[in-house]
């Protein structure tokens, strides 16, 4: 009955906590057919909305911003696939925790807060991908002529995606921590949702923004969510360009990850946690 | 294992929309003390006096405004993760638990948080989901969990990498009689057996009478008291009540000294201050009525921490 006696094995070295919670984050989300299905039918249908609207544009102005109506349905929807894993439309558990007060059990926790988060976010994102992304994809083949990457260029974009679910998570635990200071968070998330649909590219893509605005969207992390990973989709990059992407990416995700870190550090100093 | 030395915690709450206000609301105001090993210490208090945020404080969550704080050697607030390996929490309002996932994936998930060798955990699963019954709900989501499940559930995962020091905000609250006296009996076990150290906050005075035989009590954020539970007693000097079944109903009766509290047929109970002979009072009785029985109560710790609250103020801390 003696648990305290062999202290010495406290310091073995098993495997690191955060595969498990990827995995584990991972099944939650995979495990609700249902609402994904509905999820992937609403991206679907707007798929299909978007790339009639696509057509006509082209159809209007062919090759306007260097893409062919191939390349813009093939946009539409590979775009539609990405809502899932990229989580355009913001959010992250986190803010919820925050205001119930919640997050003192995930701060009390031997682990880094967001090291965590995003473990958990890569596991949802691997798990929305199945169940939300490839529907509209699929249905986007059967009803259009895409343009269409080879393996290679399968590779290439799947290692855009990651970057871009890494620094789409970097940008919403910024968002997510800012629960700590404000008391009502509707308007930072209304500004976030904004900026990431209309600089992402969601909307109409990058390419198609006039002169210095096109300049300066293509500048902003936004652009490392959708648009850049659209466009190794649409094999737009290759060689030194496709690691000109990367390195773009690279960069946003690694300078807002710094930032989440250092407002971590703030809100654990001067910490507020809501409630009993 | 736990040292406090007057430790403070304001917060700053604004209100108001437009014009905004600040007040400073002192949640903490200078606490001190001192925890030993293998102790079990009550710590009580009513709503708002600053229990939840003593423990938040001492857990690493909350820096104090000022004041120091060691706990299992380190300073809680700079080695918040060391610290969380050497101690054990529950919030019995919160949960470390994941809803989606059933109560062994959760446990499992903690088991590589906190790096607990395989053949260890197994070993220590296996005895706490004896103790703690969990076996008829290992398999069941947490979502699904009635409320006592889900604590004990709670007890065994902040256990199961065996810390020394466990810490628990009410752990009982909302339990029911038979899931209070599993965790009561749990926690009783715990600190008897394996010399657990353990400091537990409640509003449940029946988990007190029956777990710690050190009290502290805080009131607006200071220490109102700081001893064992037998002193405290006598120290608020709360009444001791008289229960008298007279031969036949009578009006209630009079004696110096002496009040009646409550009169039921020919049952009467009657206040014996403290300090007043009970025997003497009873012989008094005695000379004037015919008494079928009679017994003397000692006042229980409600009534004593009733009155604690309400003439605290006057009443410092030792
Ligand atoms: N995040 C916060 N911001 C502002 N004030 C707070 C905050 N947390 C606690 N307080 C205040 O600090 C005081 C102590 O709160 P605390 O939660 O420690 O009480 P408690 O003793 O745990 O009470 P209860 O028995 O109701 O759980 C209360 O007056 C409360 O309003
Ligand atoms: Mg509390």
């Amino acid at each position: 009955m003696a648990w305290n006696a062999p202290r010495r094995r406290l310091a073995s070295r098993g495997v690191s906590v955060y595969p498990w919670v990827a995995a584990y984050s991972f099944r939650r989300h995979a495990a609700y057919p249902l609402g994904a299905f509905a999820e992937a039918i609403t991206n679907t249908v707007f798929g299909f909305v978007r790339a009639w609207i696509v057509l006509a544009l082209w159809d209007a102005r062919p090759g306007l911003g260097g893409y062919t109506a191939a390349d813009a349905v093939a946009f539409c929807f590979i775009t539609q696939a990405m809502i899932g894993p990229v989580q355009i439309f913001g959010g992250l558990e986190l803010t919820q925790r925050i205001r119930s007060g919640e997050v003192a059990v995930d701060l009390h926790r031997p682990v880094d807060l967001q090291g965590w988060w995003l473990a958990d976010d890569l596991g949802r994102a691997a798990g929305t991908l199945a169940l939300r992304g490839v529907p509209p994809m699929a249905a986007g083949l059967w009803a259009f002529d895409l343009t269409l990457p080879g393996p290679a260029g399968w590779a290439a974009f799947a290692a855009a995606m990651l970057l871009a679910v890494v620094t789409g998570f970097a940008l919403r635990y910024l968002v997510a921590l800012t629960a700590f200071w404000l008391h009502d968070d509707r308007g930072m998330q209304a500004v976030s949702l904004i900026m990431s649909m209309f600089f992402s590219g969601m909307v109409l893509p990058l390419v198609v923004f006039p002169g210095a605005l096109g300049e300066i969207a293509r500048m902003l992390p936004w652009a490392a969510l959708i648009q850049m990973p659209a466009d190794v989709f649409l094999g737009r990059c290759s060689g030194a360009e496709l690691w000109s992407v990367y390195a773009f990416q690279a960069f946003w995700a690694a300078v807002l990850l710094a930032a989440g870190r250092a407002l971590t550090a703030a809100a654990r100093r001067r910490l507020v946690i809501h409630g009993g | 294992m736990i040292e406090v030395r007057d430790v403070r915690k304001t917060f700053t709450v604004r209100s108001g929309r437009l014009r905004r206000r600040r007040t400073m609301v002192r949640a903490v105001d200078g606490v001190s003390f001192t925890v030993r090993e293998g102790e079990f210490v009550g710590y009580l208090g009513s709503n708002g006096a600053g229990k939840s945020t003593t423990i938040k404080m001492l857990t690493g969550i909350l820096t104090p405004t000022s004041g120091s704080v060691r706990v299992a050697g380190l300073d809680p607030a700079r080695r918040r993760t060391a610290l969380a390996r050497r101690i054990g929490v529950v919030f019995g309002q919160r949960t470390t638990l994941w809803w989606d996932l059933p109560l062994r994936d959760s446990l499992t998930l903690i088991r590589h948080l906190y790096r607990v060798d395989p053949v260890e955990h197994r070993r220590r699963l296996e005895e706490l989901t004896e103790l703690l019954d969990l076996g008829p709900f290992l398999g069941t989501p947490v979502r699904q969990l009635s409320l006592g499940q889900r604590m004990r559930g709670d007890l065994a995962a902040a256990l199961l990498h065996a810390p020394p020091l466990l810490v628990l905000d009410e752990p009982t609250i909302g339990l029911d009689v038979v899931s209070k006296a599993t965790v009561r009996g749990f926690l009783e076990r715990l600190n008897a057996e394996h010399g657990t150290t353990i400091l537990l906050t409640t509003h449940d005075l029946g988990d007190i009478e029956r777990l710690c035989r050190r009290v502290m009590i805080i009131d607006r954020g200071r220490l109102a008291y700081d001893g064992d539970l037998e002193r405290l007693r006598t120290s608020v000097a709360a009444d001791r009540m008289l229960v008298v079944d007279l031969a036949r109903p009578a009006p209630p009766v009079q004696l110096d000294g002496i009040g009646v509290e409550r009169v039921d047929g020919p049952r009467q109970w009657l206040r014996v201050p403290r300090g007043m002979n009970a025997a003497a009072v009873v012989a008094a009785l005695a000379r004037r009525y015919e008494i079928a029985d009679i017994a003397l109560r000692e006042p229980d710790i409600e009534e004593v921490v009733t009155r604690l609250y309400r003439t605290s103020g006057a009443f410092g801390a030792e």
